[in-house]
């Protein structure tokens, strides 16, 4: 019974190059979603600050054209195009690693979320926070910094969270660029081994235990920024 | 209690549209220093918005307004700089929530570098004791009762030492209970010497305390007198009959 477990543990994990494959696959998988939630937040924060400054002052009306262009595009196409384009076009003469290609396609995809997400989190702080940052004599920028960013952020949290995993199991079609993530790495065991159940239902825990891992510390986080809600 | 100080704002013809309705039209007068001007009028009369347009957070779309000999509705003067030096209390208090008490008082001081973290820190102690909560320091305003957030509010403007404050019915949010607490505040601080506009339904703090009182009604000031005057023999015919509803 221990011996046949063994074999099996051999069979669908180490033999035949599997272990590459599947170390291979997490590590891919955990590059591809780092590197596109730190560009998707950091330009989903730009583009929401550019379109909620727009709407409340009337400036910047040329940036504003130009990232709702970027979110209607976004929003409007399937990310699985998104990333062949960006494969196949956008980077088919640069010479760049596909992990970088995966994540900057995913980050810019992820990027539009969280900045619809961002800008709804703006938008729900009350008109007179803006208000009294300003009669401070603290200027706008200060004011959306100190005030107005820190209670959006905590209004918003759940529903980044929820972009978060979602970035992350979308990094499941990055196989169709060629890169071997737990996805991909799940297939070629399977076409070794003339199995499917093993496999596959291990590329399932794995994904489970990733975004487990995800909730739990940005549930920490979450708690931390409730403090004051008493 | 004079009106013979020297002029610290001086409005010149404003006028506020937005499209087609006038809510101010061409409000002319002048505050002093050391005067306490309470503002009445019926609701929708302008007397918010010419309050809100003191320190600019409604952007008059005529006329001018000379604060310490400046104009601030040139859009070239540096606006921020004028509103340090103009206090403001709102009906909803708006204090930061995700701030403890005594950080919304320390923030504008110490962000604008006006003051050191501990010379913000000692003037919040100083301030809190003045309205008599030194004890919720450390409390998040969740945590608050309306009357004690709106005697924090005036803690938090008075932490820039400005040299007016204004007040936009600071006690219409409030529970009946929490008004007498709040109005305290707002007369020792005229007994101070500072300088108050506030727009106020509380007709027995208009007579007691201020030294002028506006009606202001139609987007202009209809009657402009000293308190005794203006309640025991109003001129105009609005204020009359405004008078006989409130009283």
């Amino acid at each position: 019974m221990w011996e046949n477990l063994q074999h099996e543990f051999q069979r669908y994990f180490v033999d035949n190059g599997a272990s590459d494959w599947w170390l291979g696959g997490l590590k891919t998988t955990l590059l591809v979603t780092v590197l596109a939630l730190c560009i998707g937040v950091i330009l989903g924060f730009l583009v929401a600050l550019i379109r909620s400054t727009h709407e409340q002052t009337g400036r910047l009306k040329l940036l504003n054209a130009v990232c709702v262009v970027y979110l209607t595009v976004i929003r409007g196409t399937p990310s699985m195009i998104q990333i062949l384009i960006f494969y196949s076009v956008v980077f088919a003469s640069i010479p760049l690693n596909n992990i970088i290609i995966g994540g900057i396609a995913f980050g810019i995809n992820s990027g539009a979320y969280v900045a619809e997400i961002v800008r709804s989190g703006i938008m729900s702080i009350d008109r007179g926070q803006m208000e009294a940052g300003r009669s401070l004599g603290l200027s706008s920028g200060q004011t959306m910094k100190l005030i107005i960013m820190p209670q959006a952020f905590k209004n918003v949290l759940p529903a980044l969270i929820n972009e978060m995993i979602v970035l992350l199991k979308e990094t499941a079609i990055i196989g169709y660029i060629g890169t071997v993530d737990i996805t991909k790495a799940a297939t070629l065991v399977q076409s070794r081994t003339y199995s499917a159940f093993v496999p596959l239902i291990s590329a399932a825990v794995f994904y489970l235990v990733l975004v487990m891992l995800l909730t739990y510390f940005m549930g920490k986080v979450e708690r931390r920024l409730r403090r004051s809600d008493h | 209690m004079t009106t013979n100080g020297e002029v610290l704002i001086k409005v010149e013809d404003l006028q506020k549209h937005f499209g087609d309705n006038k809510v101010l039209d061409g409000i002319s007068t002048e505050i002093h220093k050391g005067e306490v001007v309470a503002i009445i009028g019926p609701s929708g009369s302008g007397k918010s918005t010419f309050l809100r347009s003191l320190n600019l957070l409604e952007v008059p779309t005529g006329g001018k307004i000379l604060f310490e000999n400046v104009d601030i509705t040139d859009p070239k003067v540096d606006i921020d700089r004028h509103r340090q030096k103009i206090g403001m209390v709102f009906q909803q208090f708006n204090l930061f929530p995700h701030k403890t008490v005594k950080e919304n008082i320390m923030l504008a001081p110490v962000t604008l570098k006006l003051m050191t973290p501990e010379e913000a820190s000692r003037k919040a102690e100083e301030l809190l004791n003045r309205v008599g909560l030194p004890d919720k320091a450390q409390a998040y305003p969740g945590s608050l009762s309306g009357g004690q957030k709106q005697r924090i509010a005036i803690a938090r403007a008075l932490a820039m030492n400005p040299d007016v404050m204004l007040f936009d019915e600071p006690t219409s949010a409030l529970d009946p209970e929490m008004v007498g607490e709040v109005l305290e505040i707002m007369k020792e601080l005229a007994q101070t010497g500072m300088t108050m506009v506030v727009v106020t339904h509380e007709m027995g703090f208009a007579r007691e305390v201020a030294s002028r009182v506006l009606f202001i009604d139609g987007g202009n000031i209809q009657e402009d007198a000293p308190p005794e005057e203006f309640f025991a023999s109003p001129k105009n015919p609005r204020l009359r009959e405004f008078l006989s509803k409130v009283l």
